[in-house]
Parts: structure tokens; C-alpha cells; sequence
């Protein structure tokens, strides 16, 4: 059932080309809806064994090269299935206010192509399926950004472009190397195939260096702010919620499942980058002007601990990772949800010191409320997904680097900060009343901002809802992904 | 071994050949007065009511035709083998005959009104056809010489036939001096193959090379060679006639060019190296390269990929970004040749068809934008989605195929080429080639998605008609066709490479 997602997604995409515009935002809603609906009754199913990587469609492709049509399931992939779906539904509603002069229906084509390839991404239990999947998401990015994007779309969409397709490049050589070594490209074979370890040690670092392109990996992350800039509302959300999940899940279900010997021999080195990418991150979110780019640094910094949890290689590490992915998407998509359609398309600014003078909690309560909600679960307050996931992947930590935790509490203080910084400095600045900043306010008359509209209250009503209920109780999520991070067998004996 | 035989394996040829004869009289006979005002500086003229009928009389007997040989090809049989390797039927030469055909079919398709002295326009190209088919159907040297040179002399006409466009003059003259030295090299090489060896027959010469040890009369002669070849597949750096010839020449004959002898040309070099030169393979290994023809044609593939790749990057002019994107692809497609074995040309064949069909259908669009906004530039496809959404979205699919990405077949057709070759060697020995070419196709998406940019980005295009849909329908339905072939083979990939694998038992 959980292959209709795919089917699903691609046919809105497909039918949403020969629509009259008007309808084009409504069958999206009801696309993605449909698939948040089949992703949760999955979900909810209880006689689903997902400890193993289960087949659920396998269909021939080219049987001449040994490809099929290969889909299973397990409680990584699930979960990451229901966090796409919950990003794609609230993306969705954030992009409500596409005017019909604005190509809607291409709008949410492109938009229904980027949901519809990750499921298939999260879903693939066949490398080369997983590659074509993998590789479909660059293209609509591009679109979505360089058409619907603004500051400086061309160049952020270039880079995000050019970046993607680099590490899918890599990824393509690590793919042959183990398609070639073992013959086969099920994942689930070459799970137990032995590879050399002079394979693996120069095979792994490709294939993961290549996936985590895409996960945000210091020092290959500069993509990630700039096309989250310059992506449009819907695009930062997919971009941060989902597309960031595509690297690490790469990374976790191809290279490290595959390549055991050479993950051990690298596994230090990607601590590093990741402690680095965290604190390094956050540091320089905490001196950005432009809201977006705060936004935008946080989220490397978020998925710094993913790739830190993923270097633990032992069970609370990894499915601390899997749950910071799940959580990281719903929070980033929540806040951009706020900075680039809330707040950007009300006032035309996200210059934080012009934000300042706005007193926008005053004039955008609910902006303001929810803004206040997800910088709290971005923090890591207990209570919400973030602190679940974040103190998880820590305890992980604290078995194989002890240092790597005390940087990262340092890192964690950085991102308490700049949150904050971010947070009053847009909402609950009182206007200092001097004679040469009033002038900026008076060309932007809080009274006549446009109230926040239905369909944004309930996608932020979604969002907040997903990061409360896992923050309350994470056992709901962990409860899947242990049983699936322990039949990897990449697990240190005895971690 | 009589005349009928010969007949009998020669059908499409000699069908392909009844109908050019046929369209030229029907071209001479109805077009006669207006010829004459054919020499003229302006725009291509409005066909005047009675040549427009004539077209269509030439286009239809030149489809029919095509149609037959290509009939007349499936009735071929099996295995056949005539004068030593001179007319050899088998499973691989009919199946790439049908190709040539088809692509052939393609382009007269696309050529219609497109210049003055329609029916020996056509004619031309039926001619180039029969090249192509004797090209792919022979396997001795001395014929294969003669169905390079009927294709290049035809191929040369046709670029320079756009009689009111000096630039077509230009690309004319020029291809002609490059392909004719490069035929002499041809020719002079194959003379020393034919010295050393004692035969002109493929499969003889490979007995005769396994005896020997590789002297340096022989690799002259093996180097010369492959620089004929290598101009007719515009691999660098022998392709300095390709961006002339792509922009000068009139757009169907730049799309045969890219696109029916590209194919024939893959076609004959894989049988020419893999069959005749097997013996003599060398091995383009890193740091283990061994003198034979495989080093040769790994360096061209990189010097292809490299400088095709790199001055795509600076070009304005739509056919001519096209021309160094073909260097680049022809650097690519080598790879499967390099790589050898039944995989390695299987891949070859692969990709070069499906690279045929793409070009077709791109030059197809550069055609009907040509003809509507009167140039082929980058600014004339500005804001093309609003005035043809389905050019546009058919562009989409031949620009992203070309940059391999899914689910169109360029993606496969490169996965399945570099794999190929990332197993050939000792010790993944091609690698560096491998990450080569990918290296190339990083820089070559910048400039494809370039032009996606401006199609689909740019507004600023409201002063040219608004759409030009309805016209040109049969031109239209051809170029969705090549779409929807590119994006079939794409997602069912089977289909093709089973047929290819199946050729080459």
C-alpha cells in the first residue's frame, strides 16, 4: 500500500499539467493528502514487520543489467516517508497564495515531482531505483527555485543545481563500484555481500561524502543557505524538510549498510566534519541580517547532529539520527513557513533590523505564536522533537566521542542564541523611537498587513502538532526505527 | 552467387536508390520556374501554390520509400555474407539499417519547405541514406571506404544547399576540406592495413593481426584510420568543421548530420576496432597503457569530453552550443568502444541511438523556431514555453536527457556506458576516464539547464507571435514523437538494449 505514495504523487503531477489553474492547488492538497493518509494508516498498521528491510513491490526493470522495480519497507523508511508526506501536505497549504498569473499548475508539478521522487528515494530497496529516484529530485529544485524563488534565485538555484549533481556524481561512482564488485544492486544482497575492504575504504567515503552533499556537510554545505534563500516558501520547506533527508538517509541506508569496514575506518573523520558543521554553523547564523539565512544556517547546524548521530554507529546514535531527521523536517519546515510566507510575503523584508522596527508581534499574533513555538523546538526545549532527538543522538555520542559532546554543548549554546537573537529581533523588538529609523517604518504600515489566512493556520497547526506529539512522546517514532537500526549491520558488536 | 542474390540483400539499398531517383524527377519537373529565383539574398520565400504541392508530392514519395526499404530490410535474411564481407546481412547490420532509416524518415519529415529545389534536397538525403546502409551493412574495408564517401560527399552538398545563407556556404566548403583529408588519411591508412594484412575483409585481417606483433607500420596505419573516423564522429581534435557545419547548414541536414551519420559512424568504428583490430587492442589503463588502438581512442574520448564540454559553456548560438555538446557526447560514446566486449559496443550502440533520436528532435525545434522568429539564437528561445508549451516541454525532455539525468534515456544510456566502463580494465583501470566523463557532465547540465532557463524563465518574449501551435502540425507530431521515444526508452530501457544485446550474440 505504501507504493501508492509514489503512484500517487506522480499522478497528480501528471494530471495537474492538463487542469484549469484554479483547481491545480486543490488537486495538490488532495494529492498530498492522500499520501499523508496512506502514510499514516502504514503507520498505525500493526501486523508490519519493520525490523527488515520487507519487499513490498518487485517488478523486473531491466533484467538484462540485473535492475528491478524494487520498493520495501521499514521503520526508517517509514518514518521518513510520513515526515515527506507531512512537509509535502503544510508546503501545500504555504504555497496557497500562488496567483493563477503565477503558472500554479507547473508550480505544483515541479513541487509534486520533488514529494513524489523522495518517497520513492526513502522507498527503494534497489540501488539503481534509488539512483534514478535520487537523481530526479535535482531538476524541479532548479525550476521551483529559479521561476518561483527570490534574492538572488538564479545563482542560489545554480549552486543548489550544480552542488546536487556533484554529489550525485559521486554517488554514481560508488553505486558501480558496488554494482560492479558484487554483481547486483538489491539492497538487501549486497547488504550481505563482502566487500573487500580495499573497496571499502575508498568506495565509502565517495558514496557517503557524495550523499552527505546534500545532507549539509561541512564544508560542503554552502549550497544549502543560499538555496534555501532563495527558494520560494514551499521550496525552502521541501528543501530543509525533505531534501536534506535525502543525503542522510543515502548515507545511512547505502553507504554505511554497505561499506561496514570502511564506515569504521571513516567514522572519526565524518564526527568531525559534523561537530565542525554544528558549531560552525551556528556561529555564523548568529552574525546573519537576513532572517532566511538564519533559518538557513540553522538547519546545517540541525543536520550536523544527524551526521553526528549516523558517526556513533551504535543504536541510540543512529536512531537518534533518524528521529533528528524527522524532527528537523518538520521544524524547518515550520520555520521557514514563517520567515518566507508569514512574514516575507507580508512585509517584503527579512532584513531582521528592519523587522525590528515592525513590532510584529503586535500586528502578526499567530505569526508570532508560532514563530515563538518552533524557535523553542529548534532550541531544543524539552517537550518538543528536538530536545527527543537531539539528547538521543547525545547519549549516542557520549559512548564513542565524549569530546565530540562537549563541543556540540557548545554548539547548542550558539543555536540557543542566535534563535533567540532571531526571534526577538523579528517579533518583540519595542521600535526604539529615533528620528532616523521611523522613517522606515512609516513605509511599511503594520495596520495594513494582510491577516494570516486559513489554510497557514492549519499548516502550521500540522507542523506544530507533529513536533508536540513526538516531543511528548518519542517512544511513538523510536518504537519503529530501533528494531530497523539494529538489523543494520554496521553496528559496532557490543555498542 | 548470382545477380539475384545480390539483388536480394541489396533490396533497401536499391529501393532507397529508385526512390531519390524518383523524387528528383518529380522535383526537377514541377519546381522548374521558380529555381531560378531560388538565388536570392532574402528570407526563404513563401512557397508560391504550385511548388507547395509539389513538396508534398516529394515528401510523400520520399516517406513511402522509406517506409519500403525499411519493409524490405525486415525481409532480409538472418545471416548472409556476400564477396567476403562486402554485403553482410546480419541481426546487427539489419537492426542499425532500420535505425538509419527511420532517422532518414525523421528528417525529411522535418526538412519540409525548408529550402528552394525541395525534390533534390530530398533526393540528397535519400542518397546520404544509402551510405549509411551500406556503411552499417559491410564489413570490408574497400566498401566501407566507398559508403563513407557516398555519405560524406552527399552530406557535404546538403550543408551548403541553403543557397540564400552565406553561412551555409561557409560550413559547406568547410566540411568538404576537413572531410576530404580526413578521407585521404582514411584511405592511406587502411592502405597499410590492407598492406600488412594481405586483405580488405574484416574478419580475415583479425586472423592475420593475431600472428603478428604490433610494428609501427601498423599502428600508423591503425592512428590513420581512426582520424577519419574520428572526423566523422566530430571527436576532438577533429571536430573543428562540427559548430560551422551544425549552424551553417539548412536544420534538417544539420540533424541528419548529427544524428544518421553519427550512428552509422559508431556503428562501423565498433566493428572496425572490435572485429578487425581485436588482436591489437592495447589497454588505456592508468599507469598500465599498452600501445594499441584503445589508448588512441581513450585520449580523443577525453580531449572530446574536455574541449567539447568546456566551450559549449561560452556559445550564444543554440546550434552551435548543440555542435560542442556533440564533441562532448562523442567523447562519451567512445567509452563503450573503449571498454570493448559485447557489453562495452552493446552500450555504444545504445547510446548513440537514443543520442540520434534526442539531436533529431531538438534540431526539430530549433527548425520551427528558426522559422518563426528567424534565428537560432539563445534570445530567440526566450519565453518559448508561453508561445509553444509542448516545443518547450519536448525541449525540456531532449535538454535533460542529454544531461543524463531520469527518468529520460540519456540517464541510462550514461549509467549503463560508464559502468561498462568502470568494469572494463584490470583493477578499474578506465576510472579515470569514468570520472572524467562525469566531471564532464556536471559542467555540460550548467549550459543545458542555461537554455531550459531561458525557454522556461524568461518573460520578456511578448513581442513575438503568440503561438505558433497550430501550424506546423506535421513537424510538431514528429518532434513530440522523438520526445516521447526518448522518455519511453527512459523509463523502459529493456526494450532497446535487449534488441541490441540480442544483435550481438
Amino acid at each position: 500500500m505504501i507504493a501508492w505514495t509514489i503512484y500517487i504523487t506522480f499522478a497528480g503531477a501528471v494530471f495537474l499539467l492538463f487542469l484549469p489553474r484554479a483547481f491545480s492547488r486543490w488537486l495538490a492538497l488532495i494529492t498530498t493528502m492522500a499520501t499523508f493518509a496512506i502514510s499514516l494508516a502504514t503507520f498505525f498498521c500493526r501486523d508490519l514487520d519493520l525490523a527488515h528491510f520487507n519487499t513490498v513491490v518487485r517488478v523486473p526493470w531491466v533484467p538484462a543489467l540485473g535492475m528491478n522495480y524494487h520498493l520495501a519497507l521499514d521503520g526508517i523508511s517509514l518514518t521518513l516517508v510520513l515526515v515527506t508526506s507531512i512537509t509535502a501536505v503544510s508546503s501545500v497549504l504555504f504555497s496557497w497564495d500562488v496567483a493563477n498569473d503565477q503558472r500554479p499548475n507547473e508550480f505544483f508539478f515541479w513541487l509534486l515531482l520533488v514529494v513524489g521522487s523522495s518517497f520513492g528515494v526513502f522507498l527503494s530497496a534497489d540501488l539503481f531505483l534509488l539512483f534514478v529516484f535520487y537523481e530526479l529530485v535535482i531538476v524541479p529544485k532548479y525550476f521551483l527555485i529559479a521561476i518561483w524563488g527570490s534574492t538572488n534565485k538564479e545563482y542560489g538555484a545554480m549552486k543548489l543545481t550544480l552542488y546536487s549533481f556533484f554529489g550525485g556524481a559521486l554517488v554514481f561512482i560508488g553505486i558501480i563500484a558496488a554494482y560492479v564488485s558484487a554483481g547486483s544492486l538489491d539492497l538487501n544482497e549486497l547488504a550481505q555481500f563482502r566487500f573487500s575492504p580495499q573497496l571499502q575504504s575508498w568506495a565509502f567515503p565517495i558514496l557517503f561524502v557524495g550523499f552527505a552533499v546534500l545532507a549539509g556537510i561541512w564544508p560542503l554545505h554552502t549550497w544549502a543557505p543560499t538555496g534555501h534563500v532563495a527558494a520560494p516558501t514551499a521550496g525552502s520547506m521541501l528543501l530543509a524538510g525533505i531534501v536534506m533527508k535525502l543525503g542522510a538517509y543515502g548515507g545511512l541506508r547505502v553507504a554505511m549498510n554497505l561499506f561496514p569496514q570502511g564506515f569504521q575506518m571513516w567514522s572519526n573523520w565524518i564526527a568531525i566534519l559534523a561537530v565542525i558543521g554544528i558549531v560552525y554553523a551556528a556561529a555564523v547564523a548568529l552574525r546573519q541580517r537576513d532572517l532566511k539565512f538564519v533559518i538557513g544556517y540553522s538547519s546545517v547546524s540541525h543536520m550536523g547532529f544527524v551526521l553526528l548521530g549516523l558517526a556513533t554507529a551504535n543504536v541510540l546514535g543512529v536512531s537518534g539520527a533518524v528521529l533528528q531527521m524527522f524532527s528537523h523536517g518538520v521544524i524547518g519546515a515550520l520555520l521557514f513557513a514563517v520567515a518566507g510566507r508569514m512574514i516575507y510575503r507580508r512585509t517584503h523584508t527579512r532584513d531582521l533590523d528592519e523587522l525590528s522596527l515592525l513590532e510584529l508581534n503586535r500586528a502578526l499574533p499567530f505569526a508570532a505564536f508560532v514563530f515563538v513555538i518552533a524557535s523553542a523546538a529548534s532550541m531544543g526545549i524539552p517537550g518538543f522533537s528536538g530536545f527527543a532527538a537531539e539528547i538521543t543522538i547525545l547519549i549516542g555520542a557520549w559512548k564513542t566521542f565524549p569530546i565530540a559532546v562537549w563541543i556540540t554543548g557548545v554548539g547548542m549554546v550558539l543555536v540557543a542564541a542566535f534563535t533567540l537573537r532571531a526571534l526577538k529581533r523579528s517579533f518583540f523588538d519595542t521600535a526604539v523611537e529615533e528620528g532616523e529609523n521611523v522613517k522606515n517604518v512609516t513605509t511599511l504600515n503594520r495596520e495594513t498587513l494582510e491577516p494570516i489566512t486559513v489554510p497557514e493556520k492549519l499548516g502550521a497547526s500540522l507542523l506544530i502538532f507533529a513536533t508536540v506529539a513526538i516531543g511528548i512522546y518519542p517512544k511513538f517514532l523510536l518504537d519503529r526505527i530501533q528494531p530497523a537500526v539494529e538489523a543494520m549491520r554496521f553496528l559496532k558488536t557490543g555498542g | 552467387m548470382s545477380y539475384l542474390d545480390l539483388l536480394k540483400l541489396a533490396a533497401p539499398e536499391a529501393i532507397v536508390t529508385l526512390t531519390a531517383l524518383v523524387v528528383l524527377v518529380i522535383g526537377v519537373t514541377t519546381s522548374r520556374g521558380t529555381a531560378v529565383a531560388g538565388v536570392s539574398p532574402a528570407m526563404p520565400r513563401p512557397a508560391a501554390a504550385g511548388t507547395a504541392a509539389s513538396t508534398a508530392l516529394c515528401t510523400l514519395v520520399a516517406a513511402l520509400g522509406l517506409l519500403i526499404a525499411i519493409n524490405a530490410v525486415l525481409m532480409l535474411p538472418a545471416h548472409a555474407n556476400l564477396f567476403q564481407g562486402m554485403l553482410v546481412a546480419s541481426p546487427l547490420n539489419s537492426f542499425f539499417q532500420i535505425v538509419c532509416l527511420v532517422l532518414a524518415f525523421f528528417t525529411i519529415l522535418l526538412a519540409s519547405r525548408e529550402t528552394p529545389n525541395y525534390g533534390e534536397y530530398l533526393a540528397i538525403i535519400l542518397l546520404a541514406t544509402i551510405g549509411l546502409l551500406l556503411l552499417v551493412s559491410s564489413e570490408e574495408l574497400l566498401m566501407i571506404f566507398i559508403g563513407l564517401e557516398l555519405t560524406g560527399l552527399s552530406l557535404y552538398l546538403m550543408t551548403a544547399f541553403d543557397k540564400t545563407d552565406i553561412r551555409s556556404a561557409e560550413a559547406g566548403l568547410k566540411y568538404f576540406l576537413f572531410g576530404s583529408t580526413a578521407s585521404a588519411f582514411t584511405l592511406f591508412g587502411l592502405s597499410f592495413i590492407y598492406g600488412m594484412a594481405g586483405t580488405t575483409s574484416l574478419a580475415a585481417i583479425a586472423e592475420g593481426f593475431a600472428a603478428q606483433s604490433l610494428s609501427p607500420l601498423l599502428f600508423a596505419g591503425i592512428v590513420m584510420t581512426l582520424v577519419g573516423f574520428a572526423f566523422k564522429i566530430a571527436a576532438a581534435p577533429f571536430h573543428l568543421w562540427a559548430p560551422d557545419a551544425y549552424q551553417g547548414a539548412p536544420v534538417s541536414s544539420a540533424a541528419f548530420i548529427a544524428s544518421g551519420s553519427k550512428v552509422a559512424s559508431f556503428v562501423v568504428l565498433g566493428k572496425i576496432v572490435l572485429i578487425g583490430f581485436a588482436p591489437v587492442h592495447g589497454s588505456a589503463d592508468w599507469h598500465a597503457m599498452v600501445a594499441g588502438w584503445s589508448p588512441v581512442l581513450a585520449v580523443l574520448a577525453a580531449f572530446s569530453i574536455l574541449i567539447g564540454n568546456l566551450v559549449a559553456l561560452v556559445q550564444t548560438n543554440l546550434r552551435r552550443l548543440l555542435a560542442y555538446s556533440a564533441v562532448a557526447h562523442a567523447g562519451y560514446t567512445l567509452l563503450g568502444v573503449i571498454a570493448g566486449g559485447r557489453e562495452g559496443f552493446s552500450a555504444t550502440l545504445f547510446y548513440t541511438t537514443i543520442y540520434a533520436f534526442t539531436l533529431i528532435g531538438a534540431f526539430g525545434v530549433v527548425a520551427l523556431v528558426r522559422r518563426e522568429t528567424g534565428g537560432d539564437d539563445l534570445q530567440n528561445f526566450a519565453g518559448l514555453r508561453a508561445r509553444s508549451p509542448l516545443l518547450a516541454g519536448c525541449m525540456a525532455v531532449f535538454m535533460l536527457s542529454l544531461a543524463g539525468l531520469p527518468p529520460l534515456a540519456g540517464f541510462f544510456g550514461k549509467f549503463y556506458l560508464f559502468s561498462v566502463a568502470f568494469r572494463a580494465g584490470a583493477n578499474h583501470g578506465l576510472l579515470w576516464l569514468v570520472a572524467l566523463a562525469l566531471f564532464g557532465s556536471l559542467i555540460s547540465l550548467y549550459y543545458y539547464l542555461i537554455i531550459l532557463k531561458v525557454i522556461f524563465q524568461t518573460q520578456g518574449a511578448e513581442t513575438h507571435p503568440p503561438s505558433f501551435v497550430g501550424k506546423n502540425g506535421l513537424s510538431n507530431l514528429t518532434i513530440a514523437f522523438a520526445a516521447g521515444v526518448v522518455l519511453f526508452l527512459g523509463i523502459a530501457p529493456q526494450f532497446l538494449v535487449t534488441r541490441i544485446l540480442g544483435t550481438l550474440q
